[in-house]
């Protein structure tokens, strides 16, 4: 027989002690069993939606491409010399939402990476009363001066416990409301 | 060295703690108490994960569509079979949780953070984050309205991190966005993690000897019945198919391992992040925080003279810091024991086993194979011949205990000649025989409780030590009816008492000697 297995001396339990196996067994299984399911967990409070505001988006660049001068063409080999210098750095992303006239949210996501030259990103949830709401959103990613903003207002009926996404999408004609 | 002097928060919760084992001591018995097997549990409910979660793979289709469909059709299998599967699946996660917590909880109470077992600390740590994210990940597989919940909460807990550039919660926006390929994530983190656990584990015990990866039989046999029982009585059902346009409207949330969801809807991302962070950070710092306590105990001396190279304190060390070497001496195929003084935690346990500690020798000055600084055997042997000596008892009972058990100080009296080791393992047998053969009319060794040795295996080497199935034996012409072994753990210093008092009784009986085993007396 291996040494770590050589038995102990053992102790002989009477009858309490098998009952209170039973018992400390019991206890134990119903700790387990009762907070593995219960008290039941509601993530919103009844008669309350959800909507989700997303984006991932590279911006515009922050200024204006510009023919090079003379004097940096020069600097460079002949093969290598651009038509135009355009900034690689991003715009930040800038959102707001109003919901029924009132601003719920203005947030402002900068551009990703080390150049500032990545995606914004942009991950908000509010949670708003069921029921007819009036969503404005507006998203611009362009810091330039003359830049126009998105812009979306819709009227839409928010079920209890219904999620409602907003997301950008240049293919579909800029922000989407689903 | 004992510390009687409890004033500390961790002190009062150790006397807690003792208190409780002292209750599932008396249901289950010390040697199969679960307060005294946690770690093992924690692996007895990974290996129970592992077989149900093997089973349970096999029927998962791992596409959007097909999971909840799969896991759902398992309540109407032949037998309740996965019914019980997935009871067992998710009760042992929850058993696993649990138990990980209070083993944690456990050796903070006993100071186990520091010195030699700060290895097993720092190595068990992480498997913190390891389980948990394994155990939340498998709550994404089912893909029903909890599977939904907590992988959208856990995307959105993690997008909170500033590093993090693009949101991950955008996997979840729509129906459109999630796609078979998910569930490649889903596996990854709930199959491969467990592999990665596997590795953790293995590092955190591999400083440990006979490292207990199962819990006593009796136990696990316990455990598996109540799983079972359990996984029946309280189906686990799964619920709606998840549909992303929708909030779930109530959960029923398994709070054991899910709860970080709630507390980060109830605060925000950043305050779990910043608890999360906290909680890790203190656990990394603490076996390298200032003490009051004692210094680290100093560890094994081997004396290659009188080393024969037996490998009994090879065997017995519980925490591997005894390797065999070629001996000095050259002899071919001789071996001499050699301690790692980074590992050894001081326990003596290796002093006892040695074949070369026994009083017996001649030697005006005792020196054994292997030997602790702090408490050599020669001076064991001074002290007890000093005091069998000097005492006008007749008939002395002579008492060796253990620093971290009972504290045999408390029952010195007339004829009584304590002598506390520093664990009961340090305990060459042949010192009983001495002792009786030098005028003691009986020995009474008191290990700690079973199952409850500081060392790990002090109180078993011990008693079968004494009870002859383990080397160093006591002798068979020693007379067993005057010996006790007593299992008593800090606080029973009562037990020894009524064992003096049986032992004597035993004695003063002896005119018929009918007693032919040692007497064993249980806490």
């Amino acid at each position: 027989m291996p040494e770590a297995t050589l038995p102990r001396p053992s102790v002989k339990l009477g009858p309490a002690a098998w009952a209170g196996q039973v018992a400390l067994y019991g206890l134990f299984a119903a700790v387990i069993g009762v907070f593995s399911q219960w008290p039941p967990y509601r993530p919103l409070e009844p008669g309350q939606a959800l909507i989700k505001l997303s984006f991932t988006r590279v911006g515009k660049p922050v200024g204006d491409c510009r023919k090079p001068s003379e004097a940096e063409l020069a600097k460079l080999p002949p093969t290598m010399r651009p038509t135009e210098i355009c900034p690689r750095e991003r715009s930040p992303i800038t959102v707001q939402v109003d919901i029924d006239g009132r601003r719920m949210l203005e947030r402002t996501a900068p551009p990703t990476g080390l150049k500032k030259d990545g995606a914004a990103a942009l991950y908000e949830r509010l949670v708003v009363p069921a029921g007819e709401r009036r969503i404005a959103v507006r998203l611009s990613d362009d810091v330039r001066a003359r830049a126009t903003p998105y812009e979306r207002d819709v009227l839409v009926r928010l079920d209890a416990g219904q999620v409602l996404v907003i997301d950008f999408d240049a293919d579909k004609g800029g922000i989407t409301i689903q | 060295m004992r510390n009687d002097g409890l004033s500390s928060p961790r002190d009062l919760g150790l006397n807690a703690w003792r208190a409780a084992e002292r209750v599932g001591d008396a249901a289950f018995g010390s040697a199969c108490n679960p307060l005294r097997h946690l770690g093992a549990i924690g692996f007895f409910a990974f290996w129970l994960l592992g077989a149900s979660g093997v089973i349970l793979y096999i029927v998962l289709d791992t596409s959007v569509d097909g999971a909840w469909r799969s896991i759902h059709g398992l309540a109407d299998t032949p037998l309740g079979s996965g019914v019980l599967l997935r009871g067992l699946h998710r009760y042992a996660a929850d058993l696993m949780v649990i138990a990980m917590g209070l083993h944690l909880l456990r050796e903070w109470l006993h100071r186990h953070e520091r010195g030699v077992r700060r290895f097993a600390w720092l190595t068990g740590v992480p498997l913190i984050g390891f389980a948990f994210a394994i155990a939340v990940g498998g709550f994404w597989i089912n893909w029903d309205r909890l599977g939904q919940y907590s992988a959208i909460a856990t995307a959105e807990w993690i997008d909170a991190l500033p590093f993090v550039s693009s949101a991950m919660a955008r996997n979840f926006l729509s129906v459109n966005a999630v796609s078979d390929r998910l569930f490649s994530l889903f596996v990854f983190v709930h199959l491969g993690l467990p592999l990665l656990l596997v590795f953790g584990l293995w590092f955190h015990i591999q400083r440990l000897t006979r490292a207990a990866v199962w819990p006593p039989r009796a136990l696990a046999i316990g455990l598996g019945v109540m799983l079972t029982a359990l996984a029946l009585a309280v189906p686990i059902t799964s619920h709606e198919p998840a549909a992303l346009e929708r909030v779930p409207e109530s959960l029923r949330l398994d709070w054991i391992v899910l709860f970080v969801h709630p507390l980060t809807d109830a605060t925000s991302p950043a305050v779990v992040w910043a608890l999360v962070g906290a909680g890790a950070a203190l656990l990394f710092a603490l076996p390298f925080l200032p003490s009051r306590r004692e210094a680290p105990a100093p560890a094994a001396v081997v004396d290659a003279a009188n080393c024969n190279g037996c490998q009994r304190c090879f065997a017995d060390c519980p925490y591997a810091a005894i390797t065999m070497a070629p001996h000095p001496n050259q002899r071919i195929g001789r071996t001499l024991a050699v301690v790692d003084a980074d590992l050894c935690i001081g326990c003596g346990i290796c002093a006892g086993a040695c074949p070369s500690s026994t009083p017996f020798r001649s030697a005006a000055r005792l020196v054994t194979g292997i030997d602790m600084p702090q408490l050599p055997i020669d001076v064991l042997r001074q002290r007890l011949r000093a005091a069998l000596e000097a005492t006008r008892v007749p008939q002395p009972i002579v008492v060796f205990g253990c620093d971290h058990g009972a504290n045999v100080s408390r029952v010195k009296a007339d004829g009584i000649l304590a002598f506390s080791l520093l664990c009961a393992g340090q305990l060459p047998p042949s010192f009983v025989e001495y002792a009786l053969r030098d005028g003691a009319a009986g020995v009474v060794v008191a290990a700690c409780r079973q199952g409850g040795c500081e060392f790990r295996f002090g109180e078993r080497w011990t008693a079968q030590r004494l009870l002859g199935t383990r080397e160093p034996c006591l002798r068979a012409s020693v007379q067993r009816d005057r010996v006790a072994l007593v299992f008593a753990g800090a606080g029973d210093d009562a037990v020894i008492a009524r064992a003096i008092d049986s032992l004597n009784q035993r004695i003063a009986s002896d005119a018929a000697p009918a007693h032919d085993a040692i007497a064993l007396h249980h806490a």
